[in-house]
């Protein structure tokens, strides 16, 4: 099997969230950013954190359905790795040029931007989400993070039945989209 | 329609659960009242958003669960334990010595971090880089056996060949001190050296050494060989000068960008670094990862700088530490620890001499740090 073969199949275990392939993953290519961050002023802990928002990147994109890998995956892997490392070193003026190694890289700007908008909203919904208060919380945790059904929810959360919950959920989720406006609105 | 009906009517639209009456009926609605229309479009964003939320979150506790297996496994590791919801808010803790990032500042670092695959019993791949690595280090071998005899003529002792260590990185230094072993390199060479530090010699073999000066502002270290093997080499055959370089004098460098050593010819191009840095000057040259620590040498056998870093914007733009601040490197040496003996003997050989002649009479001198 070639290696884009490879890719495309770790690639579809990704967007499955399977396990396995993320272990892959960073057996195939945790090395290469691990030396990418400690040859520029990084810590085995900066290149784990690294490489953990690598993946998601790559999540990301596979998540949309509409990613064709043009290049090997390492290139894919080592190019965000290496963009998000220096956006890092800048975010602390640590840096005004680019790390350099001895990896080909390709341009991955949409992809970091489109990464820090949605991280940008995962903040402000996880931020939300923890401002409403329980059990609002677990009541939409259960339901949108877990996808319990609403009579399991009910049976769980001691609801008389599930349109109870149903509506309880509502006014939850009521709650959570004000809060969550307030400050997406605020950060536009 | 009351808020909980329109929640509950575009999340069943949103997941295509509304059957196609139904469908026709709430799209009508949408369009004939632009208010609704308003409301339900905001729905939908935030339904998309809470979506987009779960699947990042479940994704990131999965993976949390792979990293934690992976540090159980010791494949990768942590000094602080992992906990959930970290990786937003990960550089926020992120403050490091401004010392280092000044000395990276807008430059990069011009040495080379050889990845070493870690071996597991179930991971095939991880076994291939390292026979790959074994070969490289038979075809070493044999180039070692040709060299000694030639090199034996040079009047350099032969030494046995120990056994190679595992290393992480490549870069490169130069003997400063002859009779007492010291080499200079970059201070973020040596930095990369967690366990080990070695240098290897022209004929491939490594000796064992410390790092005995630091200074990473200037980005320069000084490193003695404590290997008691090595065999001391005559007096530098270059010189080491004390005034700054000068604009247009034509140079050359030797060094290890990659597992030989590697000539390289240019000129000095400004007289200051990046940023008008007066520790360093530039050089137009073409330098590699594994350049750094090359000791710079003017035609007339002059040490004049250690390469250090390169810019990455811009092609043939290399930054060299002048070598005035060896002479600094080595007063605070003999500051740090009066019996450290060090000092500079030169019996420069190098003027009017052919370049073939020079390189010969240099590459002895000129090592290739390791370390892991």
């Amino acid at each position: 099997m070639s290696t884009l073969e490879k890719d495309k199949i770790l690639l579809e275990g990704i967007a499955a969230e399977d396990k396995d392939c993320i272990e892959q993953l960073y057996k195939q290519h945790y090395n290469m950013v691990q030396t990418m961050v400690i040859a520029n002023a990084g810590s085995k802990d900066d290149a784990a954190d690294l490489f953990q928002e690598t993946v998601i990147v790559l999540f990301e994109k596979v998540k949309t359905g509409h990613f064709e890998l043009t290049s090997l995956l390492k290139t894919f892997i080592y190019s965000v790795a290496r963009r998000l490392w220096l956006k890092k070193l800048q975010q602390q003026q640590r840096y005004t040029s680019q790390p350099d190694g001895l990896e080909e890289i390709i341009p991955v700007e949409d992809e970091i931007e489109q990464h820090l908008k949605i991280q940008n909203d995962f903040v402000i919904m996880e931020s939300a989400m923890n401002k409403i208060g329980e059990p609002c919380k677990s009541l939409l945790q259960a339901y949108y993070l877990q996808k319990k059904h609403m009579n399991v929810i009910a049976q769980e959360f001691g609801y008389t039945n599930a349109n109870n919950a149903k509506t309880q959920k509502y006014k939850c989720l009521v709650r959570l989209k004000k809060l969550f406006f307030a400050q997406y609105k605020n950060t536009d | 329609m009351e808020d909980t009906l329109l929640m509950d009517a575009a999340e069943r639209f949103a997941r295509g659960e509304m059957s196609a009456e139904e469908k026709i009926y709430f799209e009508d609605l949408r369009k004939n009242n632009p208010e609704l229309d308003q409301a339900v479009v905001e729905q939908l964003f935030f339904l998309n958003q809470l979506d987009n939320y779960s699947s990042t979150k479940n994704f990131k506790s999965i993976v949390g669960e792979v990293e934690n297996k992976l540090i159980a496994e010791k494949f990768l590791s942590r000094s602080t334990p992992q906990s959930n919801g970290r990786i937003v808010q990960l550089w926020h803790r992120y403050k490091k010595d401004i010392a280092v990032a000044a000395s990276i500042a807008g430059i990069v670092s011009i040495f080379v971090g050889t990845i070493v695959s870690s071996v597991t019993k179930d991971g095939d791949k991880n076994i291939k880089p390292l026979v790959e690595k074994l070969n490289a280090q038979e075809k070493k071998t044999r180039k070692i056996e040709t060299q000694l005899n030639q090199l034996q003529a040079g009047g350099i002792n032969t030494i046995p060949v120990k056994e190679k260590l595992d290393a992480r990185f490549r870069a490169t230094g130069f003997m400063i001190d002859a009779t007492n072993n010291y080499i200079v390199t970059n201070a973020h060479v040596v930095k990369q050296a967690a366990h080990h530090l070695i240098v290897e010699n022209i004929k491939g073999v490594e000796f064992d050494a410390t790092a005995v000066y630091v200074n990473v502002d200037q980005d320069l270290a000084i490193i003695k060989i404590t290997d008691s093997s090595f065999k001391r080499l005559p007096a530098l055959p270059y010189s080491v000068r004390k005034s700054g370089a000068n604009l247009g004098e034509s140079i050359f460098l030797m060094g290890y960008p990659k597992a030989e050593i590697v000539y390289g010819e240019g000129y000095v191009s400004a007289r200051n670094g990046y940023k008008m840095d007066s520790t360093f000057c530039q050089i137009s040259t073409s330098a590699n990862e594994g350049n750094s620590g090359s000791p710079v040498i003017s035609k007339n056998g002059d040490l004049i700088g250690v390469i250090t870093s390169k810019e990455t914007d811009a092609t043939g733009v290399v930054f060299a530490i002048k070598s005035a601040y060896i002479y600094k490197a080595i007063n605070e040496v003999k500051k740090q620890k009066d019996d450290e003996k060090i000092k500079i003997t030169s019996a420069p050989s190098l003027k009017g001499l052919d370049r073939e002649t020079q390189i010969k009479k240099m590459e002895g001198y000129v090592f290739m740090i390791k370390g892991n």
